[in-house]
């Protein structure tokens, strides 16, 4: 198993484990924009180091450059989707819990 | 293929969760985002399937389009279902659980998935199209050879459907309001005002949403993609550009005039191929008279069916958003 292949398969648990955070945050969290950041980091942590780990296993330049070009897309898309929903809330009204819980 | 299998009981667990959800929520914009989720995850099954072409479909119309149109549709009504009290119908139940019974009890005699001696696999007409396709027509999605050229017919049905559609839903909705500032409109509403990120990665990405729908629309004879998924990936860009900046700006870009006229252009690009051939000596859609090599012909053929099915895709989809968000809030 060469250097490559480690990197790569570590880089995907490292993702894989963010995506696990995301989803344990979504559950836990206490209000709607600690959940959207816990949903954010599946999106942007766990989706790019995923993304990342395949692209050192890339078969070809080809396949390479679509991860790329994902991943690109990813990074532009998903702050801005985490930025819309937070702000759509605020300005729909909802107050963000601030201080200590109750 | 224990991974495969693990990854479809997970697919079909999300899928059975989602449909329950979906039941159950009183919300309807939550029920509607669940629906786009349900349909990402069929286009997720559809990719371990190999069927990437209508995995391409579903997340394009099912994810994309539809969750867009309930959205400006509850934005029309209201987003809250009626609480229905709860009604014990054992008649009810007693049918329900024979249709199931009878359904579970007819799966048994499907033959095993992939199973060499069915008739999909048997009848000549597999060969025809998997082996023949490639000296017939030479397209190496095969997809697109049956699409566009063997099942030609039903390809244009479809169109027509989708063209049908889109002039329905103008019937019944297309008192579009003049540019008259009744509009922020309904599903734009709260976006106007403070949105200067969204703003700015929409205007980065729109130019690659277009471009990427070009693509799929011409490389759809190479790899999964075709004038169905790329008329709605480029309504889908129009739409985002409506929701952001507004539908009158959007409207400014590509105008109803310039939709109603591309709404039937498309299907008539399609039969007037066929119609083309008809006067070249062939039969309807038989693209083989359109060029000297038959082959050639064949090419020809499928580039102008296929430009004619996005045109009207595209136009239909974004003439049914227009027409929902340019009704107006009315609560």
């Amino acid at each position: 198993m060469s250097a490559l292949t480690v990197a790569s398969w570590a880089l995907i648990a490292c993702g894989a484990f963010f995506a696990l955070t995301g989803a344990v945050g979504l559950m836990r969290l206490p209000d709607f924009y600690t959940r959207t950041h816990a949903a954010g980091i599946t999106d942007s942590a766990g989706a790019g180091l995923m993304l990342l780990g395949l692209l050192l296993q890339a078969e070809s330049f080809a396949v390479a450059i679509r991860l790329v070009l994902i991943l690109l897309f990813l990074v532009f898309t998903s702050p801005t989707a985490a930025h819309a929903l937070a702000q759509a809330a605020l300005q729909d009204g909802l107050k963000p819990l601030l201080g200590r819980r109750r | 293929m224990t991974i495969f299998t693990a990854i479809d009981v997970v697919l079909f667990a999300i899928l059975v969760a989602c449909a329950l959800g979906i039941a159950r929520l009183r919300s309807l914009y939550a029920a509607a985002m669940l629906s786009g989720l349900f349909s990402l995850t069929c286009a997720s099954i559809f990719v371990l399937q190999d069927a990437v072409d209508v995995a391409f479909t579903e997340a394009a119309v099912g994810a994309g389009m539809t969750t867009v149109l309930f959205i400006g549709a509850l934005a029309l009504t209201r987003s809250r279902e009626r609480v229905t009290l709860p009604t014990r119908s054992y008649l009810a139940l007693a049918v329900a659980l024979a249709a199931g019974g009878a359904l579970l009890y007819a799966t048994a005699d499907l033959p095993a998935f992939s199973a060499p001696d069915t008739p999909v696999q048997q009848h000549p007409v597999t060969e025809r199209y998997l082996l023949t396709a490639q000296q017939e027509i030479a397209v190496p999605n095969a997809v697109t050879a049956v699409l566009a050229s063997y099942r030609g017919y039903d390809t244009l049905g479809e169109v027509a459907v989708i063209f049908t559609a889109g002039v329905a839903v103008l019937m019944l909705l297309g008192k579009v309001r003049g540019t008259t500032e009744r509009t922020p409109s309904a599903a734009s509403g709260g976006l106007q005002r403070h949105h200067r990120v969204l703003r700015v990665v929409s205007k980065v990405l729109m130019p690659f949403i277009l471009l990427f729908a070009f693509y799929v629309q011409f490389h759809g004879d190479y790899g999964p993609g075709g004038g169905f998924q790329a008329g709605v990936i480029f309504a889908a860009g129009i739409v985002l550009y409506a929701l952001v900046f507004g539908l009158n700006t959007a409207r400014q870009t590509l105008g109803l005039v310039a939709l109603r006229l591309l709404l039937p252009l498309g299907l008539l690009i399609y039969a007037g191929v066929g119609v083309a051939t008809l006067l070249l000596g062939g039969n309807f859609l038989d693209y083989n008279v359109l060029a000297t090599d038959p082959v050639h012909g064949q090419h020809l053929g499928i580039l102008l069916v296929e430009a004619g099915v996005g045109i009207t895709v595209a136009a239909a989809m974004i003439l049914l958003f227009y027409s929902f968000a340019g009704r107006g809030v009315s609560r």
